[in-house]
């Protein structure tokens, strides 16, 4: 392949070397499919002309999953929901790779295409797992009552700058347009992912360069959420980040003690900083990314 | 659709203030075994209105969730079970969800509920 490819995986959190070599190089779907039982089978998954087939950004969120996958057993969650589940590869493949390991967690997907919804019911049907799949814009009809509820929520959101009057079109444009900057939709996920997550809520969330995904993690930050890069994989074509959020006490007192938030917002800026540079260099350049 | 789903659906249409419990009409269910899990049940406890899971056990035809609960029952298995069928393996495969205020339909078709809005009911209200 002569396509740049590397992935990173944060040593903060242990994450074994098996794992980490299972993720990389794993692009290929026929190569892909072989490489782990823990994950959906392509051959498996459903498709339909208007949904987004599993796609380079979709191996890259299943791959950041699997290379917190411990965490996540740790973590023991309640609640899965995965938000814009289009063919259903990453909900599916989270359900494997949790399986046994959380006999207590349940799974929901959501997807503004009545299409996807189906595909994403197929693909979880022929992998024998389960999500309650819920046709909605973003987490409509689920968000009052799932308000604090969710553990743990996946996004791989429409991020693919395009004109705004495409956003949210029938059909699978909704998948990718993303509006200006690609900003439009992901900016409207992250307060309802804010109401929905629960005190120890984790969000993992595909992001491109063109994202600015500094700025998503500040304005995260904002809301009290530290962050970390868990996989980055660079093509050709677009550059990728799968960012993990988390609920952070330190930032939140941080941010409701003025004395404290200079100090605060100095290391953030710093950090901010490091992370531009890291932005700009090549991407064999390995480095481990952690905010809080 | 799950009973626990559909004890956290409600309706967000544009000036509605109550829109739950919906109330479900169905067309067809069916009954799937799921492996029960008493952790997940009571962790979950706290979150269930009891009250619109019962009534929607009871349209399905299933009445043997006592009318009212509180945490003690949690240690009892004989209702941990009985709450775990209603809460999980009660699926509505086909009908509709009706928003208590405005009568406002939602399908559930394939046991999926659908509930997007028009732009003119807040499409894009979040």
């Amino acid at each position: 392949m002569s396509m740049d490819h590397n992935v990173e995986v944060g040593s903060s959190y242990a994450v074994s070397s098996t794992v980490t070599k299972d993720v990389e190089g794993c692009r290929n779907p026929q190569v892909r499919s072989k490489i782990s039982s823990r994950i959906a089978q392509i051959r498996l998954v459903s498709g339909h002309p208007e949904v987004y087939e599993p796609c380079d950004d979709s191996f890259a969120l299943v791959d950041a999953l699997l290379a917190d996958r411990a965490n996540l057993i740790d973590h023991q969650p309640n609640m899965c929901l995965e938000i814009g589940s289009g063919s259903g590869y990453v909900i599916t493949s989270l359900a494997i790779m949790l399986g046994s390991e959380c006999p207590g967690t349940h799974y929901f997907a959501t997807d503004i295409n009545p299409h996807a919804v189906e595909v994403t019911c197929k693909t979880l049907n022929s992998h024998g797992v389960h999500a309650e799949v819920v046709c909605s814009n973003i987490a409509s009809g689920l968000q009052s009552r799932l308000a604090g509820m969710v553990d743990v929520i996946v996004v791989n959101p429409p991020y693919v700058p395009t004109p705004e009057e495409e956003v949210g079109s029938e059909g699978i444009t909704a998948a990718w347009a993303g509006g200006e900057n690609g900003r439009t939709v992901i900016d409207r996920i992250l307060p309802v992912v804010d109401m929905l997550l629960s005190s120890r809520g984790w969000l993992y969330m595909v992001t491109l360069a063109a994202n600015n995904p500094l700025q998503i993690c500040q304005v995260m930050r904002e809301k009290g959420y530290a962050s970390r890069i868990v996989v980055q994989r660079s093509t050709e074509e677009e550059s990728l980040r799968i960012i993990k959020f988390w609920r952070d006490a330190d930032i939140e007192s941080h941010d409701s003690n003025k004395v404290k938030s200079l100090s605060g917002s100095e290391s953030w800026l710093l950090q901010l900083s490091r992370m531009s540079l890291w932005r700009s260099s090549s991407s064999s350049n390995n480095r481990v990314n952690e905010f809080s | 659709m799950r009973l626990l789903t559909h004890n956290m659906l409600s309706s967000n249409i544009k000036g509605v203030s109550n829109g739950f419990p919906l109330r479900l009409e169905v067309e067809k269910f069916i009954e799937k075994e799921v492996e029960f899990n008493a952790d997940f049940l009571r962790n979950m406890f706290p979150k269930i209105e009891w009250k619109a899971l019962v009534d929607a056990a009871k349209t399905l035809g299933y009445a043997d969730l006592p009318e009212e609960a509180d945490p003690s029952l949690l240690d009892s298995d004989d209702f941990l079970k009985k709450y775990h069928h209603a809460l999980l393996e009660l699926h509505v495969e086909e009908g509709v969800l009706i928003c208590p205020e405005t009568g406002r339909k939602f399908p559930v078709n394939k046991g999926v509920p659908n509930m997007l809005l028009h732009e003119d009911e807040g499409f894009w209200r979040l």
